[in-house]
């Protein structure tokens, strides 16, 4: 990760707060308290809002590398989605409520993080509503240490604000990807550290050639997701579904190969709870699912795609990069 | 890990380019059929290369007192996608422009950089790339032929195989043994510029397996070759020629082979008005994208003066893959819906890149080499 004045102290931040066994202790129900308090009391949550009204000014293409770093320490709390969604909320001229918020997509899927979030920023497909979650019942998935959860009860309408046009979760899938870019990098150099040091066949196993192209394909797979992930945060909080669905799409797909290749390559010790690896593999899948996964939106890229005559190239141009 | 590969933009100074290159491929090449602009990079038409060179679109990262246009790589990055989405015939002047020339500036001598690199600017010398040959394909640096040095300069034996162009080119630069042993490798190589019209040259075209003959063997049988044919420094030519794969590696041509094929089954599915494959065409639409990106900010390390050869390496085994699925997504598609009917063009143009595509991934560097390239560059080789 490039480090400069912004993402430098963000990541020294996040790397003494969300140490492997803090994380774990918020995954197994813990309190997030404090750790919440020392995200909130960084500055970090208004990144995006501006500057006169009390944030830093910063746009999204500036702040995707700290969503990767997010990623990169999985950090157990909705802290990217807290950023946008209070960006958003100062947008309408609403002051945020203290404590982690979601961004909530779908009433009848997952959403990662509910567990310990206490608002949510819901698109009920009219508005934005901006619900506490105690007052939307949030039921947990129930796999073992997973944070996400249902949202069981349909909010009413106490603070609203306009919906982007498109909605809520062109957003909220971008986010997501930058999430699974920095959760490639960290496995990428977890699975690349490992491998110089595991001895097998009196070599480490990262001589074999066949390790080593696993790995070659893995970094790809990285670099293709950052770069899709600086796509997609690109062009503003307003996002077209293009932009969006490039950068979902790429990271989806690429989120399955990059943890298998990570648990290939660690053996058996990869599947254990004790060792660090699954608090990375086990969010790469969660994301990869939330807010539609790489079928999605390829489809609705597909679909624009193919109502235009232009040239592939050109389409590419005028819609995703300009 | 590879901190510094991250998304960059074009310069608006240099897509002032675009409209330019786009009227003049209008006005060029308008009468090719689909399968012939699917040779893309392939296709050769010295004319079509020297109209280039006339109005100022090769030697875009070279030098203006060499004839070039001190425009840089962005620039050379918007005139050669344009030139791949059209479909244009670019061999003639490719090999030059993308990397010989460039060696030279780096390495050559002044009389070699004037003699040579004007000409090069305006599409009228032509150079291939002697790099493989019958016992040297991935393993570079066991190359065997040979030139000793004698009072005239060089003597040059041996044979070149899979040259591209090597029939129509004027010079080869050839990477050969000057000092040492074949068990010395790396040690002792260095490069030397050849004209193919010397006496003991002789050029066998190989016809492949498309009908194509691109590719060539080339004979060296006792050929004098003057004391300034060497590029270089004696004994330096493998270091060169790595820095000189950063530049053949980089480049869009690397992503785009196929392109031509898919805006064909896009327009096909247009016509027959079918949007069942809409997430397919949407996920090689991010694909593409995401591989555009990737190529720009490759691009991007070449503007700042590195030399990105593992970044090459990571764009051009990913591109290359992206290049040769096509096809395979699109036979499926079209073979799926027997009942269809499909234009004759453009089943002929779908064979022709089916049957082409393993190449994508051997031309430049084996998908095998490049991914040691790239694990070198993570620290485990
Ligand atoms: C269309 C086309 C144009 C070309 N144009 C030129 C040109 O202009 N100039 C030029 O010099 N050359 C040219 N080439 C040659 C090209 O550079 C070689 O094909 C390439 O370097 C591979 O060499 P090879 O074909 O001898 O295959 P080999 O090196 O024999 O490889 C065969 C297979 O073995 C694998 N392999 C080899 N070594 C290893 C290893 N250590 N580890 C794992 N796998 C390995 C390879 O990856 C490949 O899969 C061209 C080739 C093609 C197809």
């Amino acid at each position: 990760m490039q480090m400069n004045e912004l993402t430098e102290p963000f990541g020294r931040l996040l790397a003494s707060l969300c140490t492997s066994a803090a994380v774990r202790e918020v995954e197994g129900g813990g309190s997030f308290g404090a750790m919440w308090e020392e995200l909130a009391t960084s500055g970090f949550l208004d990144a995006l809002v501006e500057e006169s009204v009390g944030g830093a000014g910063l746009d999204l293409a500036d702040v995707e590398p700290l969503f990767e770093l997010i990623g990169f320490h999985a950090v157990p709390l909705p802290l990217s989605e807290t950023i946008v969604a209070r960006a958003l909320l100062a947008k309408a001229g609403i002051t945020a409520p203290d404590g982690p918020i979601v961004l909530v997509t779908s009433l009848d899927q997952p959403v990662p993080c509910a567990m310990v979030a206490s608002y949510a920023l819901v698109d009920t497909g009219e508005e934005l509503i901006l619900a506490e979650m105690a007052g939307l019942d949030p039921k947990s998935i129930g796999n073992h240490h997973g944070l996400s959860a249902i949202i069981a009860k349909v909010p009413v309408a106490d603070v609203s604000l306009p919906r982007p046009s498109d909605g809520l979760r062109p957003l909220a899938a971008t986010v997501r990807a930058a999430l699974i870019a920095g959760a490639a990098a960290r496995l990428t150099e977890m699975s690349t550290n490992y491998c110089n040091e595991r001895v097998q066949f009196g070599k480490p196993i990262g001589r074999q050639q066949s390790v080593q192209h696993m790995l070659a394909v893995m970094a790809e797979d990285m670099i293709a997701c950052r770069i899709a992930a600086e796509i997609g945060l690109s062009k503003g909080l307003d996002m077209p579904i293009a932009v969006a669905a490039t950068a979902k799409a790429t990271t989806s797909a690429a989120a399955t190969r990059i943890a298998a290749s990570a648990h290939a390559v660690h053996g058996a010790i990869g599947i254990s709870e004790e060792y660090d690896l699954q608090l990375l593999t086990r969010r790469l899948h969660e994301w990869r699912l939330a807010d539609g996964s790489e079928g999605y939106w390829a489809a609705q890229l597909g679909k624009q795609r193919l109502a235009n005559s232009a040239s592939s190239i050109d389409w590419v141009r005028d819609h995703i990069f300009s | 890990m590879f901190d510094t590969f991250r998304l960059a933009e074009l310069p608006s100074s240099d897509e002032d380019l675009r409209p330019r290159i786009r009227e003049l491929i209008a006005r060029s090449i308008d009468a090719i059929p689909l399968d012939q602009r699917a040779r893309s990079w392939q296709g050769f038409d010295r004319q079509f290369s020297r109209t280039l060179g006339k109005e100022g679109f090769l030697g875009l990262t070279l030098p203006r007192r060499y004839g070039g246009h001190d425009r840089g790589p962005f620039a050379r990055f918007v005139v050669v996608e344009e030139l791949l989405s059209a479909g244009a015939p670019v061999a003639a002047h490719w090999f030059a422009d993308r990397q010989s020339a460039p060696l030279l500036l780096s390495y050559g001598t002044e009389a070699q950089k004037e003699f040579y690199v004007p000409r090069i600017c305006r599409g009228e010398a032509l150079f291939c790339i002697g790099m493989s040959e019958p016992g040297s394909g991935s393993d570079l640096a066991s190359v065997r032929t040979r030139a000793e040095p004698n009072g005239s300069g060089w003597l040059l034996n041996g044979q070149k195989i899979w040259t591209t162009n090597a029939a129509h080119s004027d010079y080869m630069i050839a990477l050969v043994r000057t000092s040492g042993t074949t068990a010395e490798r790396q040690k002792g190589l260095s490069q030397l510029i050849v004209d193919l019209k010397a006496p003991g040259v002789t050029v066998r075209p190989i016809v492949d397996l498309t009908g194509d003959s691109h590719f060539c063997e080339v004979f060296f049988d006792n050929v004098q070759l003057a004391e300034d044919a060497l590029v270089g420094s004696e004994g330096q030519g493998w270091d060169q020629v790595t820095a000189e794969l950063a530049f053949e590696r980089s480049g869009p041509e690397r992503i785009y082979s196929s392109i031509i094929l898919l805006d064909a089954w896009v327009r096909h599915l247009q016509a027959v008005g079918r949007i069942d494959k809409a997430t397919e065409v949407g996920a090689l639409t991010a694909e593409l994208a995401t591989l555009r990106a990737m190529s720009i900010a490759c691009t991007a390390r070449l503007v700042a003066g590195e030399s990105p050869v593992v970044e090459a390496s990571i764009v051009k085994d990913r591109g290359t893959g992206f290049e040769q699925h096509l096809p395979s997504v699109i036979g499926d598609d079209l073979g799926s819906h027997p009942d269809e009917p499909i234009a004759a063009e453009l089943y002929r143009t779908l064979l022709y890149v089916t049957h082409i595509a393993p190449s994508f991934s051997l031309r430049g560097g084996t998908r095998e080499v490049l991914r040691g390239i790239i694990a070198r560059g993570m620290g485990l080789r």
